[in-house]
């Protein structure tokens, strides 16, 4: 525990010390980067929660990630630029449309939870396409990005990356807490043992979709950062493959740890980063990379420190 | 306090109930025996609720439950346990049956305090486990307990719902004698003050524990009777033929 803990401290005092750092030596591209990284870590840090503690494999994550997104986006397309409106909007746009997905789809379970979550993505996806007075497939420009007047500038890339790197440690520290609350005990017996948790007299459904519309609401929260981010909104962002993307993150960092999804966005983005410098097949290097790494480390690359504190 | 009439379910062409009448009085313990296939486990699913019946009806403490699903069920007081071991292997002693206690605690949407720990559900597991004899293996993962232990913690997370009946599912299953002996030993002292159904193959478990007997073939309530009585019944000792009563 002590260990966990001194390890969060020096992460956390890295990525407190990389912007100062990345402009001293010229290199702003690099605050991009790890701003990029810390959004998408709040996405699979959402994920975990349903995928890693509840064992819902859902596989169209991304979905929130684009409602939230283009929340933004479309706000501010009519002119609502305030981010006090277009952030707390986003959330409750995207715990919504993960209220009317999960209430579906967890009445299922296995493969067919899996491709009904797909499924629903994929229509939002073409949705996105379709409608061309949003870009369409072309996607749309952020007039301006969400205004905080008073309180921070987005346009200001250091602020903005604090900004994100403390939104990001909120979240963690928000699942942590909500796992190890009644409520987590509930989601995770249902995820160990159904059966065993309906004969205690527990009906998981409930929990599981409140856990479903708290992932899909903090995912719709990095949207809204993603969108900042940008510029840029494109259907992309709820593409089947940025859904594989983040359940990779969750997999590779380490099902139901609270620093998995985080390492795990960091690794992965980091290793597409460098390996795309290196040569534009890049992709056939990472594929048997992240093979390799989920034969090896069971529990994910969290699990090494796992062991390390036991 | 349970009332069974008429009960029939089938699978294809397989009638695995076929009309079982069954009452179990409050305070008794009542044991269903029958061979292997004999329809055992598809009747007590349908006691707690995992399987809905063809027809018939299931009445507990004088309501009509033959439609509740099985989390209902067991909030109203019928628990059960498992005849192949169910516990979470990943928590502790102590967590598997705190969740148990959580079960019954109100509702569980409590998003922010640590579960574990909690005074509230830790104390009434505490107690549960002592009362099965766990209470020194209470931080133990329960995948890592021996098999006759995670047998008795099944017993003490159907315990922890304060439940008014227990149904029991082989608890003696896969169990060594001497296991056997000590889940006896605990069964013997629950009686005292509980309602339950006991399923078990071990006889002499049966006729140790049990107030009365029901004996299922085929499906079929074919005797139900104190266990002095069962002993010398001639339809019984044609079922079991081979095997000594």
């Amino acid at each position: 525990m002590k260990l966990r803990l001194l390890l969060w401290g020096i992460a956390v005092l890295l990525l407190v010390a990389l912007p100062p750092v990345v402009l001293a030596i010229g290199q702003p591209f690099y605050l991009d980067l790890a701003r990029r990284i810390l959004i998408l870590a709040i996405a699979a840090i959402s994920l975990n929660l349903i995928l890693g503690y509840g064992g819902l494999v859902s596989f169209g994550h991304a979905a929130y990630l684009g409602v939230g997104a283009y929340t933004v986006g479309i706000m501010g397309f009519y002119g609502i630029t305030s981010g006090w409106l277009q952030w707390p909007v986003a959330i409750v746009a995207s715990a919504l449309v993960a209220l009317a997905i999960g209430a579906v789809s967890i009445r299922t379970s296995g493969i067919y939870f899996i491709m009904i979550t797909l499924a629903f993505t994929q229509m939002l996806y073409y949705l996105g396409i379709s409608i061309a007075e949003f870009g369409g497939d072309d996607g749309m420009r952020l007039k301006s990005k969400s205004l905080f007047p008073g309180l921070i500038d987005l346009r200001d890339p250091v602020a903005f990356y604090y900004l994100t790197l403390g939104l990001m440690l909120v979240s963690v520290f928000l699942v942590h807490r909500l796992v190890n609350s009644r409520f987590g005990m509930v989601l995770r017996a249902a995820k160990s043992n159904d059966a065993r948790t309906r004969a205690i007299g527990f009906s998981p459904y409930p929990y599981r979709l409140a856990a479903f519309v708290i992932a899909g609401a903090m995912c719709g929260l990095a949207g809204a950062l993603y969108a900042n981010h940008t510029n840029y909104i494109t259907p992309g962002l709820m593409s089947w493959q940025q859904s594989g993307d983040i359940m990779f993150m969750v997999i590779l960092g380490g099902m139901a740890t609270t620093a998995g999804p985080v390492l795990g966005a960091f690794v992965l983005l980091l290793l597409e980063d460098l390996l795309s410098a290196w040569t534009q097949h890049w992709q056939v290097i990472l594929g048997p990379l992240l093979i390799l790494s989920v034969i090896f480390f069971r529990r994910g690359l969290a699990g090494i420190f796992y062991k390390a504190d036991a | 306090m349970l009332e069974v009439r008429g009960l029939s379910k089938s699978f294809g062409a397989l009638r695995a109930c076929d009309g079982i009448d069954f009452d179990v009085r409050e305070g008794e313990t009542h044991a269903v025996i029958g061979p292997n296939g004999a329809g055992k486990t598809t009747f007590i699913s349908q006691l707690a609720g995992n399987l809905r019946p063809d027809t018939g009806t299931v009445r507990f403490a004088g309501a009509d439950i033959t439609a509740l699903p099985a989390p209902r069920r067991a909030r109203l007081g019928l628990a059960r346990s498992f005849q192949i071991t169910s516990v979470y292997p990943e928590f502790s002693a102590l967590d598997n049956v705190a969740l148990a206690v959580q079960a019954h605690s109100g509702h569980s949407f409590r998003f922010w305090r640590a579960a574990q720990g909690d005074p509230a559900l830790a104390g009434p597991a505490e107690r549960v486990l002592e009362q099965v004899g766990l209470q020194h293996r209470k931080s133990i993962l329960a995948a890592n307990l021996a098999h006759g232990e995670q047998r008795q913690l099944e017993v003490a997370m159907a315990l922890a719902t304060e439940p008014r009946l227990l149904l029991l599912d082989e608890p003696m299953a896969g169990m060594g004698s001497e296991e056997s002996q000590r889940m006896i030993g605990l069964l013997a002292r629950l009686k005292q003050t509980k309602t339950i159904i006991l399923v078990e193959h071990d006889m002499d478990a049966v006729f140790r524990l049990a107030d009365r007997i029901s004996v299922l073939v085929y499906g079929r309530v074919i005797a139900t009777d104190v266990p002095e009585r069962i002993k010398l019944n001639e339809e019984v000792r044609k079922a079991y033929l081979g095997e000594d009563l």
